[in-house]
């Protein structure tokens, strides 16, 4: 039972969308954010370091604030809010009370921040709101072409420190006895997740680079059995968030950045749930003969 | 001094024979001229992590086949004494002699279980320190890997996820992961914890075969019974407090000055045996 109008007015909501150069820069935007939160957020989900990934764009703020002030390029800012924060977190875990955790949130707290004030000062230009919240729409080719060279050498990366990144989060000790250096590793994905929070942090904003570069993975993780296949799934879960919610922005006339990370999170809560169902069930079955 | 290869040495490569280099299959023969000189040979080593030594006074040396019992309370020197033959750690006294590559096999409670990885994806990732870090793991590797698993009985498990495997049959993954580095010298750190019976005799004629092939195993464990079926006995409590065959090391003196206040048990027909805390570290 289908009704032909129906289906071309579903088709022409999906297809319409796309025919205005805005938005197709964000769809090219939104791949390249998937395949980069995909892959780099299934070592950031294994290796724990979400925090870190939540921590780097907050931290970076004041240096995105910066740039809109100075009005040079926003990656450029970025990349120098990162170097500092790196700079200050290095600092802070030296000093013996403080461990990890606790260097980062200083720093990152302390940059925010700043950036906040920074932002709120008289001095400052319009659309400040755009380095918190993103503007995918708002993409130029330029910013388009700057992201898709970040990606190629963050696929490149991957490619290359994937057998060390494997080894180093499976077994720490055992990568380090196999005469592998867990430390050098660490900085590489580090800074894998420095370049990865600068190109989304355009399209995205600061604080849903997050999201992206977390749920998607921690969805794959649920569903996975191997590391190819989780990967994989990663990658389709955000792409899958970022044109669902390009559709949901156009449609819903929500922000672009907050429906995208808001459709990422959905999924992650629906297989999240769907997983706990399917491990609750036949447990009840198996309780069920003997009662 | 130590004759540890550099991390990075590259396999194959021309040049003097690299203790190193992958030559040969897991089974492979021994490489240096003299079959029954020592493999590893240490004399007065002491270890710390800061101002105190944690071990002091380790004194001994393993022939090729040995499988030498590492006794020791938890703190004891057992995991500091690995270190150092690792070469992680650097001896502050004595000196420390390895004649051949190093691997480790830890505690499989210290992998992570829900890493979506098959067995074979791990013992892969022994082969990492001996390529450059634009290559991924090539034909040879992947036979290398493959005949490690046969060796170690799990040559139908290769795919299966690490996971998803027994105790027993992950410990031994582990040991094909250290196989496949081509290492004569074997730690394994406490790898009959969790096991049971029949696990324990499979990695009891691993353990067996693998010395025979010309390896120096040296096992961490709290199982006096087992440290009896094997060549010498390693007791350590901060320092060296026997080193010998196990009729002249497990007598209640030495289990006595080995586990001090540990020791809840010196009886098991007519012969010794112990019952310490088995907390890990």
């Amino acid at each position: 039972m289908t009704d032909p109008a129906l289906i071309a007015s579903v088709l022409d909501g999906l297809v319409d969308p796309w025919r205005s150069g805005i938005m197709q820069r964000a769809l090219v935007e939104v791949v390249l954010l998937g395949a980069t939160g995909g892959l780099l957020g299934c070592w950031i989900v294994w290796g724990g370091l979400s925090y870190s990934a939540e921590a780097l764009p907050h931290a970076m703020f004041p240096g995105l604030v910066g740039a809109a002030l100075l009005g040079v390029p926003l990656v450029l800012g970025g990349a120098v809010g990162l170097l500092i924060a790196a700079l200050l977190i290095a600092a802070a875990s030296r000093v013996p009370s403080l461990d990890r955790d606790t260097s980062i949130s200083v720093v990152f707290t302390s940059m925010f921040g700043l950036g906040t004030l920074m932002a709120l000062s008289p001095d400052t230009p319009t659309g400040v709101s755009e380095l918190l919240f993103g503007d995918v729409l708002g993409l130029t080719n330029g910013d388009v072409a700057v992201a898709a060279g970040l990606t190629l050498l963050m696929l490149i990366a991957l490619r290359v420190l994937h057998p060390r990144l494997l080894a180093t989060t499976f077994d720490r000790d055992g990568a380090r006895a196999a005469g592998l250096r867990p430390g050098v590793t660490d900085v590489a994905l580090v800074a894998l997740i420095a370049v990865a929070t600068l190109v989304c942090v355009q399209a995205l904003g600061n604080l849903f680079v997050a999201a992206t570069l977390v749920a998607p993975a921690a969805t794959a993780r649920i569903l996975g059995r191997r590391l190819v296949t989780t990967m994989a799934i990663a990658v389709g879960v955000a792409l899958l968030s970022g044109v669902g919610g390009l559709l949901l922005s156009y449609h819903a006339g929500t922000a672009a950045g907050a429906s995208i990370a808001g459709v990422t999170v959905a999924i992650y809560l629906a297989v999240a749930a769907g997983a706990s169902l399917r491990d609750a069930l036949p447990a009840r079955r198996r309780r069920a003969p003997a009662g | 001094m130590s004759a540890r290869p550099s991390p990075d040495a590259v396999p194959g490569a021309p040049g003097p024979p690299d203790p190193g280099a992958v030559v040969a299959g897991p089974a492979g023969t021994p490489r240096t001229a003299d079959p029954v000189a020592p493999l590893l040979r240490l004399q007065g080593v002491g270890a710390g992590y800061d101002d105190d030594l944690a071990l002091r006074d380790v004194t001994f040396a393993a022939a090729p086949g040995d499988r030498i019992a590492v006794l020791g309370p938890n703190g004891g020197g057992k995991t500091t004494l690995f270190r150092v033959i690792l070469g992680e750690l650097a001896a502050r006294t004595g000196t420390l002699d390895v004649a051949d590559d190093v691997a480790v096999v830890p505690q499989t409670e210290r992998s992570r279980l829900d890493f979506p990885v098959s067995a074979t994806d791990v013992v892969l990732m022994g082969t990492i320190a001996g390529r450059p870090w634009w290559r991924g793991p090539g034909r040879r590797d992947r036979k290398a890997a493959r005949e490690a698993l046969v060796a170690v009985g799990l040559g139908d498990r290769a795919d299966a996820t690490f996971g998803a495997l027994s105790g027993g049959q992950r410990q031994r993954v582990l040991v094909a992961r250290a196989l496949v580095r081509q290492a004569r010298i074997l730690l394994l750190d406490e790898p009959y914890r969790g096991l049971d019976t029949a696990s324990v005799q499979r990695l009891d004629e691993l353990i067996s075969t693998l010395a025979a092939e010309g390896r120096t195993l040296l096992i961490a464990t709290h199982d006096v019974a087992q440290a009896r079926a094997w060549d010498q006995v390693l007791c350590l409590n901060g320092r060296q407090v026997a080193y010998g065959p196990p009729a002249a090391t497990l007598t209640a003196e030495t289990l006595a000055g080995t586990y001090g206040g540990e020791l809840l048990r010196v009886d098991h027909d007519g012969e010794l045996a112990v019952v310490a805390e088995h907390h890990c570290s």
